[in-house]
């Protein structure tokens, strides 16, 4: 296995969470043989502290055409630094940002893609990837045919970060020709500063068992406690209660953080196709016979508008 | 405005995924399939702006003989052409090849807003949108939930985490849809018995120069259920629900270590 680039995302200059997890993950797997290639704008000062990540070489694409994400834009960029460094493999973090780059860097590089990744190893020169299909219901092990690089984005949170405690040479990505015609206007902040369930460790669901939109309060005072992210049943969203970027399962979010508490959730395949993943999986409901526990590690059964308050004061109480 | 909505057959989501006896497919034995649920918006989005802007709906799949149900789903809502690339068996999944196929079925074509849901929910990429797009050398926007159409361009709303970028696009263009977007309209009885008599355009693979699994760009070497879960620890809440809350928080901080 020779190099692997990873494409570094970052928002207001701060690097990704996920990203990091994608460099620390090419770093296991390349044994030191890692570029970055970060973009953006005014973003430079980033770009030395993912030296301690793995980072061997920083490749900087600077432009104030970068500044928000664009999907044309940050391609030319990636497929740059691909052309520069010859990887035999590029890493791309499986959020937003990556889930539409890659493909679009792969097609523009003749190569396909691994989408949403939880494993990687190795196999002779090439990486073999397990990756979810059916929404979790099946893993399928996959590779690229042998096809060069393989671009691969890597799902959030399941691959460890790790500081190696190395520096980075960081130089500019000069010479972009940027062709961008679809163009990012603004960034339109909708969460009010609240985590997505995509990204978060800790997710809290309701479902149907609230009741009511105004009961998703109790959900999101038990997420707040925890630092967690709140999340939601299709019942639950196609209701109204709660917007749909909330809504985990088949046809919402795949998840796998490493707690997922589902209060009031019976536990439709569609759901538990979306988190059954999850390192550790809570299910708090009043009726025993729900599918939930069949998949939960801990249960409770009972009314969760009598457990959810207690729960919220005993994690208090943890926190001191 | 004319629209190629771009769709693909799935099992229904709340199948039971059983694996094939070859290891690598799953069991379609009592499958339902039906078209993936993010496609529904494709089409709606596609039949909206074409009955506000005039133009003509076709939808394209590549697919198996049992695809053309799915087709014949878009012409019964309202499409008004339907184009069937036959084949796909040795593809599934490949994102590369399946994009490579819709490329060449929509060469000569004429559109404005090719529409793709944005992923198919069974392999799960979420990738052919985004190839497709770059094959054909026009910009695309992802993951959209609002889409306000203009004279030659558009503006959308893509969700990204916390927040949804506002992206202004020329046409022609490719968009890949999220829920959010619209809400699909089902087939009237009159448009499903109208569109048994709709012709569709079949299309063998081979008669656009792919030679099936002759040159993939994605192995699956197997497939495999996810391991069976221990049972779990069941606490019985009803009576003290106070004891059972703190005996679960207890258990996620000292057993599970995962508060």
């Amino acid at each position: 296995m020779a190099g692997i680039l990873v494409f570094i995302e970052q928002r207001n200059g701060d690097i990704r969470k996920a990203s990091l997890q994608a460099l620390s993950e090419a770093h296991r797997q390349a044994a030191g043989d890692v570029a970055a290639v970060l973009v953006g704008s005014g973003i430079a000062d980033a770009a030395a502290g993912l030296g301690s990540y793995g980072a061997a070489k920083v490749m900087v694409a600077d432009d104030s055409e970068l500044a928000l994400y664009s999907s044309e834009g940050y391609r030319d960029a990636v497929v740059k630094a691909a052309e520069t460094t010859s990887p035999d493999a590029i890493f791309f973090a499986g959020t937003a940002m990556g889930r539409d780059l890659a493909p679009r860097v792969a097609a523009a590089l003749g190569v396909g893609a691994l989408a949403d990744v939880v494993a990687l190893e190795k196999d002779g020169d090439q990486l073999v990837a397990r990756r979810p299909v059916y929404s979790g219901k099946a893993f399928a092990t996959v590779d690229s045919a042998g096809k060069k690089p393989q671009v691969i984005s890597l799902r959030p949170n399941v691959f460890n970060a790790d500081e190696v405690g190395g520096t980075a040479e960081v130089a500019a990505l000069d010479g972009l020709d940027l062709g961008i015609r679809a163009v990012v206007k603004e960034l339109v902040d909708t969460g009010g500063g609240e985590l997505d369930v995509a990204e978060a460790d800790i997710i809290v669901s309701g479902g149907r068992g609230l009741k009511g939109p105004e009961n998703f309060a109790l959900i999101r005072e038990l997420a707040d406690a925890l630092g967690g992210a709140v999340g939601a049943s299709r019942a639950a969203v196609d209701a109204g209660w709660i917007p749909h970027k909330h809504q985990v399962g088949q046809t919402g979010k795949v998840v796998s953080p490493s707690l997922y508490i589902a209060a009031g959730i019976s536990g439709a395949i569609q759901h538990l196709a979306g988190m059954s993943s999850s390192k550790v999986i809570v299910a708090i409901n009043k009726d025993p016979d729900a599918p939930i526990f069949k998949i939960a590690d801990y249960g409770v059964v009972g009314d969760l508008f009598d457990v959810i308050p207690p729960m919220v004061d005993e994690v208090k109480k943890l926190a001191g | 405005m004319n629209c190629i909505v771009c769709v693909t057959s799935v099992p229904d989501t709340a199948s039971v995924i059983k694996i094939g006896s070859d290891g690598t497919n799953i069991d379609d034995t009592g499958i339902k399939w039906i078209v993936s649920p993010y496609d529904e918006y494709a089409l709606e989005e596609a039949l909206q702006l074409t009955e506000a802007n005039g133009g003509e709906v076709t939808a394209v799949t590549y697919g198996p003989d049992r695809a053309e149900a799915a087709l014949r789903d878009c012409l019964a809502r309202g499409a008004n052409n339907a184009v069937h690339v036959i084949g796909g068996a040795a593809t599934l999944g490949d994102s590369f090849t399946i994009a490579k196929v819709l490329a060449k079925a929509l060469e000569g074509r004429n559109y404005d807003l090719i529409l793709c849901g944005f992923k198919g929910v069974g392999t799960d990429n979420g990738q052919v949108g985004q190839m497709l797009a770059e094959m054909l050398g026009i910009p695309h926007v992802a993951n959209v939930t609002k889409l306000d159409m203009g004279d030659g361009s558009f503006t959308a709303g893509r969700d990204v985490e916390g927040g949804q970028e506002q992206v202004e696009c020329p046409l022609p263009a490719l968009i890949t849809c999220q829920k959010g977007l619209n809400e699909p309209r089902y087939a009237a009885l009159k448009g499903i018995m109208a569109a048994k008599r709709k012709p569709v355009d079949k299309i063998a693979v081979a008669d656009l120069g792919v030679e099936e699994g002759a040159d993939p760009f994605y192995t699956v070497r197997s497939l495999e259920l996810p391991p069976p879960k221990s049972e779990g620890t069941i606490i019985q809440g009803e009576d003290d629900p106070a004891g059972a809350a703190a005996q679960l928080v207890n258990l996620l901080r000292s057993e599970a270590k995962a508060i």
